[in-house]
């Protein structure tokens, strides 16, 4: 942003004002720190999600003499995901669509509880906007000192901090980018790879793109990204109601506001300091009510109690509260938190059902997977005997990591026997088909009836396939097709 | 322009002037870089514009400065996927059919190529996956007029079936009736006999004249127990299917005057490689012999 004159930018303001420009200026917001349980919690949320982030790919995960041994790893190449002791194949990509429910739902949950704690703390643009802004306070110095730099003239003393500061930047972003990548591929091997220019471009490429995003989103756009980019804060509101614990200044304690030196009880005991602004990320004042912008991070809370402290006032003038207790306080009673309300145990018995279906599914999921497709055409043939014939594409899948033989059948039509197409095995009551290791193997199965056994044109019929080595079994329903009773052909 | 800015009195904010039918419209000003970002992307435009083929002139239209076009981009992309699909199709055309079946990769290669095939050009008469049509072999039922080897399959579709060529699978069924070699009603008492070989016999009717007649005039090719007989075409009637006559009526009219299918001759449209993928792929259905 080119950085404009204090009178221009009080023209601008005034103009502004006077509703006389469509399009603002950004108004850069230089964030004072805080210290305080808050930011404690705060600073404790980011190590841990940045710690989780930046080490998972390194952890090693002991596995088949074949397999990956990275614990976390979503390997698009092979097709294979590995999270710990669970794998998954692009056929198990319906657990993808569950988690995604559960993830929803669990937004909605919490938001409907505390509000928007998820902007406010793991958000991964606040995450690495704090991270960045941490850093730009230690070289360039607390809210003040960076205003007065900004405004002041250009000296060796800002260029080599402002250049320190976006090289440091820079360097998270690399590692950002980089670490982004070890989730894709084996983190030890492409970290060698990379630093000896054998890495894949795609690697290159995505290190690059997430090491420009990092750097922008986090260094340049901030709070923009969530004032303007996000569609998360745009329907939020639908979440909260009057029972969400949201970041509030509790206005019936604080108003009327004044500042200065007051008797004890005059007034409220808002004493005016802004110090809820100037900590604020987003450059919003508290007291205005709750607003797109606020995060809900609650840093002005740890601003205003060491104001209230020293002003000896009782603390949490600013504080997590509901909109019911807010109304009720300012009528000098009192509710409780409601935990249990419909929306909430709407979204928790939706987050349990889906959870609960999602361990069903991964509890009982087989270690083999069959899928048998009847031909679409012909739907039968006739063969000069009499017999009915339909055709079957069977699939199996195979997860062990050695080639196995599986055993199909086929129950419900008397009679019935199975080939292989095209001199293949065969014709028997049971095929013995192998498929190797850690492989989706395709056969075209021919199965042969009496028309005899059809009722009503068509017939009910199970596939059963069974593991040969370990008796694991499964079946797919199917069905047999013939011509409709009078139909010749 | 906006005509009547005033401040609203419910929000304290300053409108944009605008006014629909008393709907007023409050002013949150945009920030500056996203009007940045769209001079940006009008920028953008132009630059393709001049790069990339773009304005269209009464006659013709502007072919950018870099001489991009689709069409040469399809055509290479069509050059490279040839060549990649020559890297098999060579192979099978000088392969055997035992060769290729002996590689997996190779094999289904060409049943792909066979499939394709098969959908644009047999599949008119012979139906989708090979299930046959009323007067055209159902060959997914493996019921064959002139074999179900691979090598018969080659052949047949090669030269075709009375198809005019010299090469072609040639034979050719008396008009019994309409030349005067059957009376009419010794050709009611080979029908009586014929529904007997497809299993309907019709009760209480005496067969022993048809018969006769028939060892006389049809066993020749249909065989003495009407098994057929490939070397000539002559379709098996000792059966449940039937190409072309499906009951009684359909028999007399088929020995009165017969209907004779032809197949085209496929060499001078497809090549050798294609040819043996087609066979590859019609043996593949389940008549496969």
């Amino acid at each position: 942003m080119a950085r404009i004159s204090k009178a221009d930018r009080q023209l601008q303001l005034q103009q502004e004002e006077a509703g006389q420009h469509l399009y603002a200026n950004r108004v850069r917001v230089y964030p004072k720190s805080v210290h305080g349980p808050v930011r404690r919690f705060k600073w404790a949320v980011l190590i841990f999600c940045l710690g989780l982030y930046y080490l998972l790919p390194w952890l090693r995960w002991t596995r088949g003499v074949t397999q990956p041994r990275q614990a976390v790893l979503l390997d698009l190449f092979h097709e294979r995901f590995w999270f710990f002791n669970l794998e998954f194949w692009p056929q198990d990509i319906y657990y993808l669509t569950g988690l995604l429910i559960m993830s929803a739902v669990g937004l909605f949950l919490v938001t409907s509880l505390v509000g928007r704690v998820w902007c406010g703390y793991t958000c991964p643009q606040t995450v690495w906007t704090d991270l960045f802004m941490w850093v730009e306070r230690i070289i360039e110095g607390d809210r003040n000192e960076r205003m007065k730099r900004d405004a002041g003239p250009v000296t060796f003393d800002v260029v080599w901090r402002k250049t320190a500061v976006h090289a440091i930047w820079l360097g998270i972003a690399f590692w950002t980018g980089g670490a982004w990548i070890m989730y894709y591929v084996d983190a030890p091997t492409v970290t060698v790879e990379f630093w000896t220019g054998t890495a894949s471009k795609e690697v290159y490429f995505f290190t690059a793109l997430f090491t420009a995003t990092t750097y922008l989103l986090a260094g340049w756009a901030r709070e923009q990204v969530c004032t303007y980019m996000c569609p998360w804060p745009r329907f939020q509101a639908a979440m909260l109601d009057e029972q969400s614990l949201t970041v509030t200044y509790q206005g019936w304690r604080g108003e009327p506001r004044a500042s200065g030196k007051r008797e004890p009880g005059v007034g409220g005991d808002c004493v005016d300091c802004g110090a809820c602004v100037t900590a604020c990320p987003t450059g919003i004042d508290i007291r205005d009510g709750i607003q797109l912008e606020c995060i809900n991070c609650g840093l002005c809370i740890d601003a205003c109690n060491h104001v209230m402290t020293r002003t000896g006032r009782p603390n949490w003038l600013i504080t997590w509260d509901t909109l019911a207790d807010q109304t009720a306080k300012a009528a000098g009673t009192h509710t409780g938190f409601r935990f249990f309300r419909p929306r909430t145990i709407i979204y928790l018995s939706a987050l349990v059902v889906a959870a609960g279906v999602m361990i069903t599914a991964m509890a009982l999921r087989p270690g083999i997977g069959l899928s048998v497709q009847h031909d679409r055409a012909p739907l039968f043939v006739r063969l000069a005997d009499g017999n009915l014939r339909n055709g079957y594409t069977v699939k199996i899948v195979n997860k062990a990591a050695s080639q196995v033989t599986f055993e199909i059948t086929t129950h419900g039509l008397y009679g019935a026997f199975l080939a292989e197409s095209d001199e293949g095995l065969g014709p028997a009551e049971t095929l013995g088909l192998p498929v190797g290791a850690d492989r989706v193997g395709t056969f075209r199965v021919l199965v042969t009836g009496l028309p005899a056994a059809l009722v009503d044109g068509s017939q009910p019929i199970d596939f059963t396939l069974r593991n040969v080595l370990t008796g694991e079994q499964t079946t797919y329903h199917s069905v047999f097709m013939g011509p409709e009773p009078g139909q010749r052909r | 322009m906006p005509t009547k800015v005033e401040k609203d009195s419910v929000t304290g904010q300053m409108t944009t002037g605008h006014e629909w039918d008393g709907l007023r419209e409050l002013n949150r000003p945009l920030p500056k870089w996203w009007l940045y970002v769209l001079y940006a992307t009008i920028v953008f435009a132009v630059v393709y514009c001049v790069l990339y083929p773009s304005v269209p002139y009464f006659t013709g239209y502007f072919h950018g400065t870099l001489g991009y076009s689709t069409r040469v981009k399809v055509d290479a992309d069509v050059a490279a996927v040839a060549k990649q699909r020559s890297a098999y199709m060579d192979q099978i055309k000088v392969l055997s059919f035992d060769a290729i079946r002996k590689d997996p990769q190779l094999l289904a290669a060409a049943e792909t190529a066979g499939r394709i095939t098969f959908a644009n050009n047999c599949q008119p008469c012979h139906g989708a996956g090979g299930g046959g049509n009323p007067g055209y072999p159902a060959l997914a039922a493996g019921n064959w007029l002139w074999g179900g080897t691979l090598a018969d399959i080659q052949q047949t579709v090669t030269f075709g079936i009375r198809s005019g060529l010299d090469t072609a699978r040639q034979s050719q069924m008396p008009k019994f009736g309409v030349d005067g070699i059957l009376k009419p009603d010794e050709i009611q008492s080979v029908a009586d006999y014929v529904m007997t070989l497809f299993g309907q016999p019709i009760p209480g009717r005496d067969v022993s004249k048809g018969k006769q007649l028939f060892a006389d005039n049809c066993a020749v090719c249909h065989g003495e127990a009407g098994q057929g007989n490939r070397d000539v075409g002559a379709p098996k009637l000792a059966a449940q299917t039937h190409l072309i006559a499906q009951d009684r009526d359909g028999v007399v009219a088929q020995v009165t005057n017969p209907h004779m299918g032809v197949m085209p001759n496929w060499n001078l449209r497809l090549d050798t490689a294609t040819i043996k993928s087609v066979a590859l792929y019609v043996h593949s259905l389940g008549g496969g012999e």
